[in-house]
C-alpha cells in the first residue's frame, strides 16, 4: 500500500467518509453492460442457485433452481442463463472495423501486417465481487466440456443445446478477469475499491454493502457506523437487512427460509408425482407452482439489494471522467473479445483443462507486460497515482531551471541537451539511470547525469527531438517549464516468441498431446 | 552422513576441504563431458566457487571441441563470467552477445582481443563460446542449435525463460544455489502452481519434474563463508545438503586499531569481530519501514566500522588487509530501506560502501556485511519477509562478519505469525520453510546480541 493511500484510509477514518484514491476512471465502463448477480448452494460446489442478470437496471430477469441439487433443473437454469448472456455477448460481434495486426507469414517466416476485423465494442461482464468472478470461472468450467445430443447422440445427460457455448464464453471471460487492467468482465468491489479508500481493512472491503456504505452512506451517516450496520444488521426474523453480495449466501437465511421452502417444494414435488387423478393432480401441481414461487421470490429477496447496489456503483464510477489511456486498454479487451469469436466460429475445440507449458508462459508474460503498462498508464493518467510513485521515489517532477545545448560524440552529431531540474521529490536515481517523461502522449527518455550544486538533478535528453542538426520545436523542455519524470518505462515492451507448443523443449517435457479433450466423466455426483 | 556432517567435524577423519571439492568438481566434469544425460545439475551453496565451475566446465567443454554457450542472468554476470574466462584463458575465443540499449556491457571487455561483442548471434557463429543473458538468448531464433550450454543462477531463472532459450542446446549443464531468492512473477501465477512447468517456477525445478533422472551434484565447501558462519548457513538454510567452509576457526580474523568507545555499536563490532555474529538490539517498537532510528543504528555500525581501523587476516594473505569501504556492504529488505541507509551513510560521510536490497546482493561478496533484519520493527511476519532465501542471501555474503541490526521482539513476532500460506497440491514443499530459518538464525543471532537505546 503507498504511503498516499494509507493517508487517504487514515483521512477516511477521521473523516468517516471514502476518501478519493483516483482523481480519473482508470477503468473503462461499458455503456451498456451485463450485471451478474449469481447465488450458489451451500455446500454444493458450482450448484447455483439462482441469478439475477441482465442489462437493463429496471427489468433483471430472475432465474432459480428451486431444487439445486437436481441437475435437470439446474441444466434448465444454465439453458436460460445462456439465453440471457449469449444474445448480449453475440450483439457486439458483427459491428467490426478494419484493422491491423501483424503475424508470422507461413511461407517466409517474416512478421507480415495482416488485414483483420476488430470488433467496435464488445460485451462487459459485471459482478459484485471476485468471489462472483470465481463462480464464473467455475460455470465455465462446469458447462465447456458437455456435450449436447446433437454432438453426441450417445451421451447419457445430454446438456441443452447452448450450454457448452455459455462455459466456453464465461471460461474466456473468468480467464480474461486475470488479466491486470482489464474489464471484460469487472468485480464491483475491486472496481470501487480502486478509486476509494475506505477506513476498514481491505479484507472488509470486499463487503459490497459496506464499501458502498463508506463511499456514499445513506442519509449522511458516519462510514463506520454505516458499514456496521450493512455487515450486522438484521431484521425482527434474524435476517441480514443487507445481504451479503454473494455467490454466498448467509447462514441464517440458509437455514431459517431456504431449506423449509426447497423441503416444501420437494414435498410438493413427490406428491404430484404420485397423484392419480386429475382433479388432485392439478391441486398439487398449483402446490408445486407456489412452492417454486416462494422459493424465487426468497431468491429475488437476496439478490435484488445486491443488484440495485452494483448499478449504485457504476452510477458512482460513472461520474468519473474516463482516464484517458483507459481506452486503449479496452481495446485490447475489444481484441480479446474478437478474438475468441473468432474461434467459436472457426469450430475450435472448448479451452483445454489445463493450459500446456508455452501457453501458460505467454500467459504469464502477457499478464506482466499488462500489469506493468497498467501502473504506467495509470500514474500518467492521474496526478494522484503520479503523487503516490513520487512519493516511492519512482518519479519526480520540477521546474527546469536551466537547460545546456550538448552534442553526442558521433560522426554525425545528434543533440543530447542538458536539462537542470529543480525537485523537491527523492527519486532513487541510480548512477545513468534512465527516465522518462510523456511528450505529446509519446515517451521520451533521459539519462540522469548527475546532481550539480544545488541539488538539481541533472538530465541528457536522448531522443524524440527529430532528426535534424537542432532539436524539433517543443521537443526539449525550457526553463521554467513543470516537468515530470519516471524511472519507469511508460509502454513496457512484452517478452521474447516463445516456441510453438509442437516446439516444446524436452526441458518442459516435449510437445503436448494433440487433439480436443474428452468431455467430463459421468461420476455418481452427477446423479445425486 | 557423518563425514560430511560440519556438526562432527574434528570427531571424524580429518576432513580436506580442496581434496572434497576437487572430487566433486572432478565427478561434475566428468558427467557434462562423458555422461549420457542430457543435463547435469549442481546445487551450489553460497561461495562454493561455482563461477569457477563454469569457467572451468567452460575452458573443458570448449577444448573437447565442443561450441558452447552459456545463459546467465545478468549482464554483470555475463560481463564477470568472460572477464574470468579471459583471465583463465586469454587465446580462447569467446563471444558475448549483447543488446541494442546503450552501454550494454562493462567497457573493460573492449580491452580483450579474443573477445567479440555483437547484438547479433550469426555474428558470433563458429566461436567456442558465446555468452549472453537469458533475456538476449530469448530473442535468437534461425541458428544451429549449441551443442552444450552452461545454465549459470539456473535456480534464479524462470521456467519460462528456460523455455524461451532450450531450443537452442541440446544439452546442458545447470548451476545455481537453490537456497538463494526463488525467482518471482509480478502477477498471480496461482492457476498454474501444482503443474510440472508451472511457469512462474525456478528452471531447475520444471528441468527436474520433466527430467528425474538427471545426475545431480553439489560442490561441499563454501570457501567464502567463515568457519564461524558456514555451519549456521549450512544447519539453517540446506539442511538436507550440508556443506562446510574451506577455511578453519583460526584461519580468519578480524581486529580494529582503535579500541571500543563503550558505545552499543562499539560493542557489537567487537562481538562480531571475536565470533563472527552480532545483533545489535533496539527497544521493541512497531515502525515505518525505513526505521529512523534503525537506519541511524546501521549507518553508524558502519562508521565506526571504517574509523576503528579494521583489518582482515585471511588465509589469502599472511599480512593483515586493511578494510576498506569497498569490502563492506548493508544489506535490506527493501529498495527504500536501501535509499534511506544511503542518506543516513552520506550524511555520516561515508562512501564506496555498497548498500543493495537481497536481490542485488545475491553472488556479491563481502568482508563485512551489515544487515537490517527484514522484520525489524514490522507489525506482521508476510511470506516476503520470511522467505527463507532473502534471509539467506543476507545472512551469507561475508567473509569475516555479519552484524544484524533488528528491533527487540522479532522472535515474538514470528511465533505470532506462523506460515499461512496455501498448500498447493503438487508443489513441492521447500524446507526449511521462512520461518524455521528465521527462528534458527535469530536463536544463534540471540548468543551474540548487544542491546542498545540510541
Amino acid at each position: 500500500m503507498s504511503l498516499i493511500h494509507t493517508l487517504a484510509r487514515l483521512e477516511a477514518v477521521e473523516s468517516g467518509r471514502a476518501q478519493p484514491l483516483a482523481m480519473v476512471r482508470h477503468r473503462h465502463l461499458a455503456a451498456r453492460p451485463l450485471v451478474f448477480v449469481p447465488l450458489t448452494t451451500a455446500g454444493e460446489a458450482g450448484a447455483p442457485l439462482g441469478a439475477l442478470v441482465g442489462s437493463d437496471r429496471e427489468r433483471p430477469r430472475l432465474l432459480v433452481v428451486p431444487q439445486p441439487r437436481d441437475r435437470d433443473l439446474r441444466f434448465a437454469f444454465l439453458a436460460d442463463l445462456a439465453e440471457e448472456v449469449l444474445p448480449y455477448v453475440d450483439s457486439f460481434a458483427e459491428d467490426t472495423e478494419p484493422a491491423e495486426q501483424s503475424k508470422t507469414d507461413p511461407e517466409t517466416g517474416k512478421r507480415v501486417k495482416v488485414e483483420v476485423e476488430l470488433c467496435a465494442d464488445a460485451p462487459q461482464l459485471i459482478v459484485p465481487s471476485r468471489a462472483g468472478v470465481d463462480f464464473v470461472r467455475l460455470l465455465g468450467r462446469s458447462m465447456r466440456f458437455r456435450r449436447t445430443a446433437e454432438q453426441d447422440p450417445d451421451t447419457p445427460y445430454p446438456a441443452p443445446a447452448r450450454v457448452p457455448l455459455l462455459g466456453r464464453w464465461l471460461t474466456h471471460f473468468a480467464e480474461r478477469a486475470r488479466v491486470p487492467g482489464s474489464t471484460l468482465i469487472a468485480a464491483m468491489t475491486e472496481l470501487l475499491a480502486r478509486h476509494w479508500a475506505t477506513g476498514q481493512s481491505s479484507l472488509e472491503d470486499q463487503h459490497l454493502g459496506a464499501l458502498l456504505a463508506w463511499i456514499d452512506p445513506p442519509g449522511g451517516d458516519a462510514g463506520a457506523e454505516a458499514a456496521r450496520r450493512a455487515e450486522t444488521a438484521r431484521d425482527a426474523g434474524g435476517q441480514l437487512l443487507c445481504p451479503p453480495a454473494g455467490p454466498a449466501t448467509d447462514p441464517a437465511f440458509d437455514n431459517k427460509l431456504l431449506a423449509p421452502a426447497i423441503e416444501r417444494y420437494d414435498r410438493a414435488r413427490t406428491a404430484l408425482a404420485a397423484a392419480d387423478d386429475g382433479p388432485s393432480a392439478d391441486h398439487r401441481l398449483a402446490e408445486l407452482t407456489a412452492a417454486e414461487r416462494e422459493i424465487g421470490a426468497l431468491v429475488e429477496s437476496r439478490t435484488r439489494p445486491t443488484w440495485d447496489a452494483v448499478w449504485h456503483g457504476l452510477d458512482l464510477l460513472n461520474d468519473l471522467p474516463e482516464g484517458e489511456r483507459a481506452a486503449e486498454r479496452w481495446t485490447r479487451d475489444r481484441w480479446s473479445y474478437t478474438g475468441h469469436r473468432d474461434r467459436v466460429l472457426a469450430g475450435e475445440p472448448p479451452q483445454p483443462r489445463r493450459d500446456d507449458a508455452v501457453t501458460a508462459a505467454n500467459k504469464l508474460a502477457a499478464r506482466e507486460t499488462a500489469q506493468a503498462r497498467l501502473e504506467a498508464q495509470e500514474a500518467l493518467d492521474d496526478p494522484l497515482v503520479m503523487a503516490a510513485r513520487r512519493l516511492s521515489g519512482e518519479a519526480f517532477a520540477g521546474e527546469v531551471t536551466e537547460v545546456v545545448m550538448a552534442y553526442s560524440e558521433s560522426k554525425r552529431p545528434s543533440p543530447r541537451p542538458l536539462v537542470t531540474l529543480r525537485t523537491d521529490d527523492g527519486p532513487h536515481l541510480a548512477e545513468r539511470a534512465k527516465v522518462y517523461r510523456s511528450l505529446a502522449g509519446k515517451p521520451q527518455s533521459a539519462q540522469f547525469v548527475g546532481y550539480d550544486e544545488e541539488g538539481g538533478v541533472v538530465l541528457r535528453i536522448m531522443d524524440k527531438m527529430g532528426r535534424g542538426k537542432e532539436p524539433d520545436e517543443g521537443s526539449v523542455p525550457e526553463k521554467g517549464d513543470q516537468v515530470t519524470w519516471t524511472l519507469f518505462e511508460h509502454a513496457p515492451r512484452g517478452g521474447p516468441s516463445l516456441p510453438e507448443p509442437e516446439d516444446t523443449p524436452w526441458t518442459h517435457g516435449g510437445p503436448p498431446g494433440t487433439g480436443a479433450e474428452a468431455p467430463d466423466p459421468v461420476t455418481s455426483e452427477d446423479t445425486l | 552422513m557423518s563425514s560430511a556432517d560440519p556438526r562432527t567435524h574434528g570427531a571424524d577423519a580429518p576432513f580436506d576441504p580442496s581434496a572434497e571439492a576437487a572430487r566433486a568438481t572432478a565427478a561434475i566434469l566428468h558427467d557434462t563431458l562423458h555422461g549420457e544425460a542430457r543435463g547435469v545439475v549442481v546445487d551450489s551453496p553460497p561461495g562454493a566457487g561455482k563461477s569457477t565451475l563454469v569457467v572451468n566446465a567452460a575452458r573443458e567443454l570448449a577444448a573437447a571441441g565442443r561450441p558452447l554457450m552459456v545463459v546467465a542472468q545478468t549482464n554483470a554476470q555475463v560481463d564477470d563470467l568472460v572477464l574470468r574466462l579471459a583471465e583463465k584463458e586469454p587465446d580462447l575465443p569467446v563471444g558475448r552477445l549483447h543488446s541494442s540499449d546503450a552501454d550494454p556491457y562493462d567497457k573493460a571487455l573492449d580491452d580483450l582481443e579474443h573477445v567479440r561483442k555483437s547484438t547479433k548471434a550469426s555474428d558470433l557463429a563458429g566461436l567456442d563460446v558465446v555468452i549472453s543473458t537469458a533475456a538476449k538468448w530469448a530473442h535468437v531464433s534461425g541458428v544451429e542449435p549449441w551443442r552444450h550450454a552452461i545454465v549459470d543462477e539456473a535456480y534464479q531463472m524462470r521456467s519460462d525463460a528456460l523455455l524461451a532459450v532450450a531450443g537452442l542446446f541440446e544439452r546442458a549443464l545447470f548451476v545455481g544455489d537453490p537456497g538463494q531468492l526463488d525467482p518471482f512473477a509480478i502477477v498471480g501465477s496461482e492457476q498454474w502452481a501444482g503443474l510440472s512447468y508451472d511457469p512462474s517456477a525456478s528452471a531447475v525445478s520444471t528441468l527436474l519434474a520433466h527430467n528425474p533422472s538427471l545426475p545431480q551434484h553439489r560442490l561441499p565447501v563454501s570457501w567464502r563463508l567463515p568457519a564461524s558462519a558456514a555451519p549456521l548457513v549450512s544447519d539453517a538454510f540446506y539442511p538436507y545438503t550440508r556443506f562446510r567452509s574451506g577455511t578453519g576457526h583460526g584461519d580468519r580474523s578480524l581486529s580494529f586499531g582503535v579500541p571500543s568507545d563503550g558505545g552499543g555499536p562499539d560493542r557489537v563490532l567487537d562481538e562480531a569481530a571475536a565470533s563472527g555474529w552480532g545483533l545489535l538490539e533496539l527497544p521493541a517498537r512497531h515502525t515505518p519501514r525505513t526505521d529512523p532510528e534503525a537506519v541511524r543504528a546501521v549507518a553508524a555500525v558502519v562508521r565506526r566500522l571504517l574509523d576503528r581501523g579494521g583489518a582482515t587476516v585471511s588465509e589469502r594473505s599472511p599480512d593483515p588487509v586493511p578494510l576498506t569501504a569497498d569490502r563492506i556492504a548493508v544489506g535490506t529488505a527493501h529498495r527504500d530501506q536501501a535509499a534511506a541507509v544511503r542518506a543516513a551513510l552520506a550524511e555520516l560521510a561515508v562512501s564506496g560502501v555498497t548498500v543493495d536490497t537481497a536481490n542485488r546482493l545475491q553472488g556479491r561478496e563481502y568482508d563485512v556485511t551489515v544487515v537490517l533484519h527484514p522484520l525489524s520493527g514490522r507489525p506482521d511476519a508476510t511470506a516476503f519477509h520470511l522467505e527463507t532465501g532473502r534471509l539467506c542471501v543476507l545472512a551469507s555474503r561475508h567473509r569475516h562478519a555479519c552484524i544484524v541490526v533488528a528491533r527487540a521482539g522479532i522472535a515474538d513476532l514470528l511465533d505470532d505469525h506462523p506460515s499461512t500460506e496455501p498448500v498447493q497440491l503438487g508443489v513441492t514443499v521447500k524446507f526449511p520453510d521462512g520461518w524455521e530459518a528465521n527462528h534458527a538464525v535469530l536463536s544463534h543471532l540471540s548468543e551474540h546480541r548487544v542491546p542498545w537505546q540510541p
